[in-house]
């Protein structure tokens, strides 16, 4: 893309200092919002334009925002910034240098529901980031753009920075929300869904950085505009996370449905020492693998066709893998840390993602049989459907899609003599 | 008497003042790095302080060290050296490169340096896939990101913290 619309750091310098921002029509879109919208209006936009939730769910965010209640008080907006997904590490960037385009578009958000404060939740270790977003909103404090009566209106708004301390599952929107009470990071039975009952038991709206980021460009430039970009279904822009045997990882901000081709060869520069590419994995650890077939390489990246190659886009974080990597230690690795990351509340996720790392160590250990990897598939598949919440249901999805399209590199490993120890 | 309120008073009203005065609670995961700055891990005082500040109980708090993995309720090295060897960053050779790092430092990971200032671990994703192999550094209340690295200079940073640490003992001689 000539010009980035999210990640605009890469063409305008210094754009992470207010008055630069400020320079370059930073903060037109809240001042358009604030003086010339009614909150319902903002919504309105936000749902015409067809912005979708880029943290993984893909949930229509204007219709979100459109769920809370006017009959309870007050509505508060968290801003989930606990980017953890293995292959993830595009809300890091948008935050660490173009900061204020995230902050505005969480503005916009908190006026559209009329919350007073809103919360911006990243895990601990991007404390970096928190220092330096307080600092930023100090910046925005002392200009008069948050606080009492904003830009001579009657609204006030105050944000907050909450670190979480390692914990992969308080992305999931409800173990955060327990989290920033103070207590473990443990899903919600839904409903009640947070839009009703969210964030100290109040009407809460959250939403992934990335998503807040578009909104300032979607509201000044309007719905129509952002629609020229990307498909009918999954309009706008979206960064990509390139990461694994590429030879320029990094993010991308392309429109949505650029190909997985595009993305790797153009932009990515293909597959190191020109080896052949293998598997796709497009929504980082928590993907169904791709073989990657030249009709996978020409599918555009969106919400919809991805579903047709049983996968999802997620927060579309490609993982590329080429001919050297053995599916089943692929698997060994995805599920060790889900394993690690399971909070333990309900049952099949706890003792599943348990049992498939014991098996599937025995596999790579080469002390496992062939009926192994049937068991492994059978855990696997008794977790389906079962999960209290989204991580228990990823867990296996590297597991039963590797089972399924890469059974030969099981039994490569199942076929492998015990290695003995070496004598000098 | 609360000792964690009488050192770091301001800053604890600073931090309650982010949440309703209801929900104090809120307030448990900022108090607990608060404490872990300045003793380097949970001590039993700090919890039962923590506690009385946020109005729950002290298991409250415990079970909080204990669910998330940022919290130490030991003392296991000053800087904690977190090496991610999850998929993308294994793809870019960071399980070789904690292996040698560990090596070099003569101490595996989950091991503490017998002068009491590194402690190696392997750690979940960091979320700087694309610039493995990655570590961060967790000590002194930070938490420092060093991103394409190798053993040489990851060697270079964990030097410079030794001096660091050297001169500052030095200082108080």
């Amino acid at each position: 893309m000539s010009e980035h619309i999210l990640l605009r750091h890469r063409d305008i310098a210094d754009i992470d200092q207010l008055e630069v921002y400020r320079q370059h029509g930073g903060f037109e879109a809240f001042r358009k919002a604030l003086g010339a919208m009614q909150p319902g209006e903002v919504i309105q936009v936000v749902k015409d334009s067809g912005l979708r939730g880029r943290g993984g769910a893909g949930f229509p965010t204007g219709m979100k925002w459109g769920f809370c209640p006017n009959t309870i008080w007050p509505h508060y907006v968290v801003a989930n910034a606990d980017e953890s997904e293995p292959g993830t590490f595009k809300d890091r960037e948008i935050m660490e240098s173009n900061p204020f385009q995230f902050l505005e578009g969480l503005m916009i958000a908190a006026y559209a529901i009329q919350a007073n404060a809103a919360y911006i939740y990243l895990r601990g270790e991007y404390w970096q980031i928190a220092k330096l977003l307080d600092e930023k909103i100090a910046d925005l404090q002392a200009a008069g753009l948050l606080g009492d009566a904003i830009l001579g209106s009657r609204y006030s708004l105050r944000l907050y920075t909450h670190l979480g301390a390692g914990a992969y599952i308080c992305g999931e929107e409800t173990a955060l929300l327990e989290s920033l009470e103070g207590k473990l990071g443990q899903p919600r039975l839904r409903p009640p869904f947070p839009a009703v009952a969210g964030l100290y038991a109040r009407p809460t709206v959250i939403n992934n950085v990335e998503t807040l980021a578009n909104v300032p460009p979607i509201i000044h430039n309007g719905a129509a505009w952002y629609r020229d970009f990307g498909s009918d279904k999954s309009p706008g822009i979206k960064v990509f996370s390139l990461s694994g045997n590429v030879n320029r990882p990094g993010n991308y901000e392309l429109p949505l449905g650029a190909t997985f081709r595009e993305l790797i060869y153009e932009h990515g520069g293909g597959i190191p020492g020109g080896r052949a590419i293998k598997a796709i994995m497009a929504a980082g650890a928590s993907s169904a693998l791709i073989p990657a077939d030249d009709a996978a390489l020409d599918t555009p990246m969106d919400y919809e066709a991805l579903v047709g190659l049983g996968a999802s886009l997620g927060s579309a974080s490609v993982i590329v893998l080429d001919e050297t990597v053995n599916m089943a230690w692929l698997a060994q690795k995805t599920t060790h840390f889900f394993k690690h990351e399971s909070c333990g509340k309900c049952t099949p996720c706890r003792e599943g993602t348990y049992w498939m790392v014991h098996i599937l160590d025995r596999i790579i250990a080469g002390k496992a049989e062939e009926a192994d990897i049937d068991l492994l598939n059978s855990v696997a598949s008794q977790m389906q459907n079962k999960c209290l919440c989204a991580l228990g249901e990823f867990s296996i999805l590297p597991v039963i899609s590797t089972v399924a399209k890469f059974r030969a590199d099981y039994l490569a490993k199942v076929a492998a003599p015990l290695t003995e120890p070496q004598r000098p | 008497m609360n000792a964690l309120r009488d050192q770091y008073g301001q800053e604890i009203d600073r931090i309650l003042a982010k949440y309703p005065a209801e929900w104090k609670r809120s307030a448990v995961m900022p108090l607990l790095y608060l404490a872990q700055r300045a003793e380097g891990y949970i001590t039993a005082r700090a919890l039962r302080d923590i506690a009385e500040i946020c109005e729950i109980s002290i298991t409250d708090v415990a079970s909080i060290v204990g669910f998330y993995t940022l919290y130490y309720d030991q003392p296991l090295g000053r800087y904690h050296i977190q090496v991610c060897t999850d998929l993308p960053c294994a793809l870019r050779g960071a399980e070789e490169f904690l292996a040698q790092l560990s090596q070099k430092l003569g101490i595996q990971p989950g091991q503490t340096s017998t002068d009491g200032l590194f402690h190696l671990e392997q750690v979940m994703c960091l979320g700087a896939c694309h610039r493995a192999p990655v570590f961060q550094v967790q000590g002194d209340g930070e938490i420092v990101f060093h991103e394409n690295q190798s053993v040489e200079t990851a060697l270079a940073v964990i030097e410079a913290l030794r001096e660091h640490a050297r001169q500052e003992t030095g200082g108080a001689a």
